[in-house]
């Protein structure tokens, strides 16, 4: 049997000091796991604790620790490292015809930085947790919490230099690594989806840094920035967190749309209908992204003709998001389709996408958001763009590539119905909340008033199935690295150069460096061909 | 748990625009959702592997301008339908960020975890809010901690609610009853448990609402005592020897600024005349007023400023 990246080291230490990039991808993969179950059990009390509007289960103080580390982990430590720092650390050598990444040993620095980071924020939890939300909005996070906010902001301060050195290693990668006759053009849209993410990466997390650096100045030392009785401003706070926080959700879902294209292209045995559109609308959203913070404050008491101003802007950027779900729906045209778990994980993900996005325009029109702001109704929205768009393409991804990864096949049938589970669940859980939301139940209750319990009661219910269709996946692909049968190079026959290596990948990923000559997702052509 | 509410009650007069707003996104976004849905079940049927279907494409440079218009329209149709709902919405906005000059006021501070309400005339309570339907009702509200956000879901709004400034929020009730009230920015530990009620009244039973229940004078009458108490009128009133404005017929108007420019003397610049003097000073003025920043409880600096309120638009002109 040939040497892969899996067997050519063995022991702890071969993994702890590796500098190979897949295998940094595969200890992120174990890190974020952990981090994202530990998120999950978070929310599995909030969903069992709401299920009566008296708060019964969890003290109050409690319930509010509970949304806030759910919130923590699952943005800073799960969502915004997730498809990068996995698929992406794995993927973006490859699918260049590079044998690793620009700065294999930054990488695995971004890792420790990331573990670090992780490790201040479990500390915490167990000290004691947090209850400032992941947004920390001042002056309760710096001069009224009692809780562990320096820990956590200290966590996700380190784990952000995590991000902007992930970020700044594909952006040098990208540019300069790209095997013979690879242009920009020829570049797959995974390839695409991790520049612009990258982007966002490298600018937008250093604000963030500061801004959690200037909430520990005002907590430790009292001087004020935020709280206005310290001679602080009341609303700085709010537009440098979202200055940063907005963008990342697009560190979230552009990924997510990366995927979903590698797959899509795949199963449906067609180039992406506009790719070029595709790849400059990602750009587009990284660039714009940036300017539309202020959609977060439209009753914050900023000014209102700010308002006006955000508003167009958000409408502005959503233009791109839209056409991407008509091109991805027009790919399928005079495709050869199958249905395979990962592509319909990457369905799941256009629809739960698509309402996320439509959700976003109610919230993006002024006279309406002032109703639904803060309600549940935001909270469903980002779900279905966070948890149904992003998380759904990711798991779409890991079933795409697990073959390569791990050189083992799961059971697909399992896997499909993992998908159908979580589709269902998801849309069951959340759906509920836009109604409760129109209502007016308030975002960060514990406790409600009767008449929203129905509404909650069915979220509770879906959430217990979407559970169990994020919990089988790893049953039955832990049963595949021992018990599966072994993956062919190229199981899916599919175009990108990650597929022309053996599977799992030589350490070097590649015998013999590939030389481009052709676009990306020549499937059509192929098929044509061979009939 | 007995039916299944879809909606909220609607009791403001900008609740209908709202819902208006609403629906249509509901609607249109239904009708994308559906049309997405139906290409992509039909390409999936159509074009799975191993079906008949034709897969040619007998004319290529047909097909290319073809693709070409639809990547245009595409683009286009949303952005015309955005650009149009963001116009409309953007209309409700501006109309809620207006306030009505003959809008009823109400002082709101908020602290964790309660609602202090003052009305005017004296009359005070905690977690509830009693207005008049049938006229605009106009509050001022501030914090003396966090931030808080008054949300009343039967009236469609909502407006945060800061510590160290005034932010306003206006409606008219147009049904008499009673309507749940809540915090909606998150503010520590009871923030679930900082709500009340608004109760809406006809006219007549406000008026004898707001006579009634224990008085402690006017907001005006209590202000205009905190004013001499703090010796403001040494300097503001008719004898004094400093060179300080009148501050008779102050409210609403028009504020020239030693800087340049010129500020409305809202209830904002009025606090802040108090509390950070240096901000903007009155053009022709030195910037010789004390600030009186930790002595003055957000609700007596409510008091002094309903006094100033008072003593404001009506005065002659000459007095100033
Ligand atoms: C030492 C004298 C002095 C005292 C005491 C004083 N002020 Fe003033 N005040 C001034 C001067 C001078 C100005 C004009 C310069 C400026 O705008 O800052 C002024 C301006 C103002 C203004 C803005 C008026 C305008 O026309 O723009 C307000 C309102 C005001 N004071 C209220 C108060 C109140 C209320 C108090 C008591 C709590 C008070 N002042 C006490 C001297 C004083
Ligand atoms: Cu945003
Ligand atoms: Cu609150």
């Amino acid at each position: 049997m040939k040497t892969s990246y899996l067997t050519a080291g063995f022991g702890l230490w071969s993994w702890l000091a590796t500098r190979d990039h897949k295998r940094i991808a595969i200890l992120y993969t174990i890190s974020i796991t952990l981090l994202f179950f530990i998120g999950g059990a978070a929310v599995a009390l909030i969903r069992l604790d709401l299920l009566t509007p008296h708060s019964e289960l969890v003290s109050i103080e409690t319930y509010n620790k509970l949304f806030s580390m759910h919130g923590v982990i699952m943005v800073w430590f799960f969502l915004i490292p997730s498809i990068p720092a996995t698929l992406g650390n794995f993927l973006v050598p490859m699918m260049i015809g590079a044998r690793d990444l620009a700065f294999p040993r930054l990488n695995l620095l971004s890792w420790y930085l990331y573990l670090l980071g992780a490790l201040f924020a479990i500390g915490a939890l167990l000290a004691g947790g947090v209850d400032t939300g992941w947004t920390f909005y001042t002056p309760f996070s710096t001069m009224f919490s009692n809780t562990h906010v320096f820990a956590v902001v200290a966590g996700v301060f380190v784990a952000g230099f995590s991000s902007i050195l992930t970020g700044l290693n594909f952006i040098v990668t990208i540019h300069e690594m790209r095997a013979p006759g690879l242009t920009w053009f020829r570049l797959p849209l995974f390839v695409w989806s991790m520049y612009a993410t990258s982007l966002i990466l490298v600018l937008a997390t250093p604000v963030l840094a500061m801004t959690l650096f200037l909430i520990a100045v005002e907590r430790l030392f009292g001087i004020g920035v935020f709280d206005p009785a310290l001679g602080g401003g009341p609303l700085l706070f709010q537009h440098l967190f979202w200055f940063y926080s907005h963008p990342a959700v697009y560190i979230m879902i552009v990924p997510a749309m990366g995927v979903a294209s590698e797959i899509i292209g795949c199963f449906a045995r067609n180039g992406i209908f506009g790719y070029r559109f595709m790849a400059y609308a990602m750009l587009a959203i990284a660039g714009f992204g940036f300017l539309v913070w202020g959609h977060h404050m439209f009753v914050s008491g900023q000014s209102a003709y700010a308002g006006t101003v955000f508003s167009l802007l958000t409408f502005l950027v959503s233009v791109p998001s839209a056409v991407k779900v008509f091109n991805w729906a027009a790919t399928l045209y005079k495709g050869r389709i199958s249905f395979d778990a990962p592509m319909l994980y990457a369905l799941g993900f256009i629809g739960l996408f698509t309402v996320g996005g439509l959700t976003g325009l109610f919230l993006a029109s002024l006279g309406l958001d002032v109703h639904l702001h803060d309600t549940y109704f935001v909270v469903a929205h980002f779900h279905y763009i966070m948890v149904g768009g992003a998380v759904m393409a990711f798991f779409g991804g890991i079933h795409f590539w697990w073959p390569k990864v791990t050189g083992r096949l799961y059971p697909d049938a399992w896997a499909r119905f993992a998908a159908l589970l979580s589709f269902f669940g998801f849309n069951l859980t959340f759906f509920p909340q836009f109604i409760v939301g129109y209502l007016g139940m308030p975002r960060r209750y514990p406790e409600y008033p009767p008449e929203f319990q129905v509404w909650n009661v069915l979220s509770s219910a879906g959430a217990s199935v979407l559970a169990v269709g994020y919990a089988l996946p790893l049953f039955y692909l832990f049963w595949s690295l021992r018990y599966g049968p072994p993956a062919p190079d190229n199981p899916w026959r599919a175009k990108g150069l990650e597929w022309q290596t053996p599977s799992p990948p030589p350490p070097e990923n590649f015998l013999a460096t590939p030389v481009v000559a052709a676009e990306p997702y020549a499937y059509a052509d192929e098929d044509s061909r061979s009939g | 748990m007995e039916h299944l509410p879809f909606f909220p009650e609607r009791a403001s007069s900008i609740a209908a625009e709202v819902d208006d707003l609403y629906f249509s996104w509901l609607g249109l976004s239904g009708l994308v959702l559906a049309a997405v849905a139906v290409v992509i079940v039909v390409f999936a049927v159509k074009y799975r592997a191993g079906s008949q279907a034709d897969r040619g494409i007998p004319d290529r440079a047909a097909h290319e301008r073809a693709t070409h218009w639809i990547e245009i329209a595409w683009m286009a149709i949303p952005l015309a339908i955005f650009l149009a709902m963001y116009v409309w919405a953007a209309a409700v906005y501006l109309k809620h960020a207006t306030v009505p000059a003959d809008a009823l006021p109400i002082y709101v501070v908020g602290k964790q975890w309660m609602w202090h309400v003052r009305h005017p005339g004296g009359r005070r309570e905690i977690d509830e809010l009693h207005v008049p339907v049938g006229r605009p009702v106009e509050l001022v509200m501030t914090s003396q901690d966090v931030i808080h956000s008054f949300s009343l879901p039967a009236f469609r709004v909502k407006q945060d609610v800061l510590p160290g400034r005034y932010t306003t929020l206006w409606f008219e009730a147009t049904r008499a009853g009673e309507y749940r009230l809540f915090c909606t920015q998150y503010c520590g530990t009871a923030h679930s448990r900082m709500i009340g009620r608004v109760v809406a009244m006809e006219p007549a039973a406000f008026a004898r609402w707001l006579s009634g229940g224990n008085q402690a004078g006017t907001m005006a009458a209590r202000g205009a005592a905190r004013f001499r108490q703090l010796g403001c009128g040494g300097c503001h009133g008719p004898n004094a020897a400093v060179h300080a404005p009148r501050l008779e017929g102050l409210f609403g108007k028009p504020v020239p600024l030693r800087g340049g420019g010129t500020v409305i003397a809202d209830e904002g610049y009025i606090r802040d005349a108090i509390l950070l003097p240096g901000k903007d000073v009155r053009a022709g003025y030195e910037p010789t007023m004390p600030t009186f920043r930790g002595q003055i409880g957000e609700e007596d600096l409510l008091d002094i400023v309903e006094y100033l309120k008072s003593i404001g638009s009506n005065a002659p002109e000459e007095m100033r």
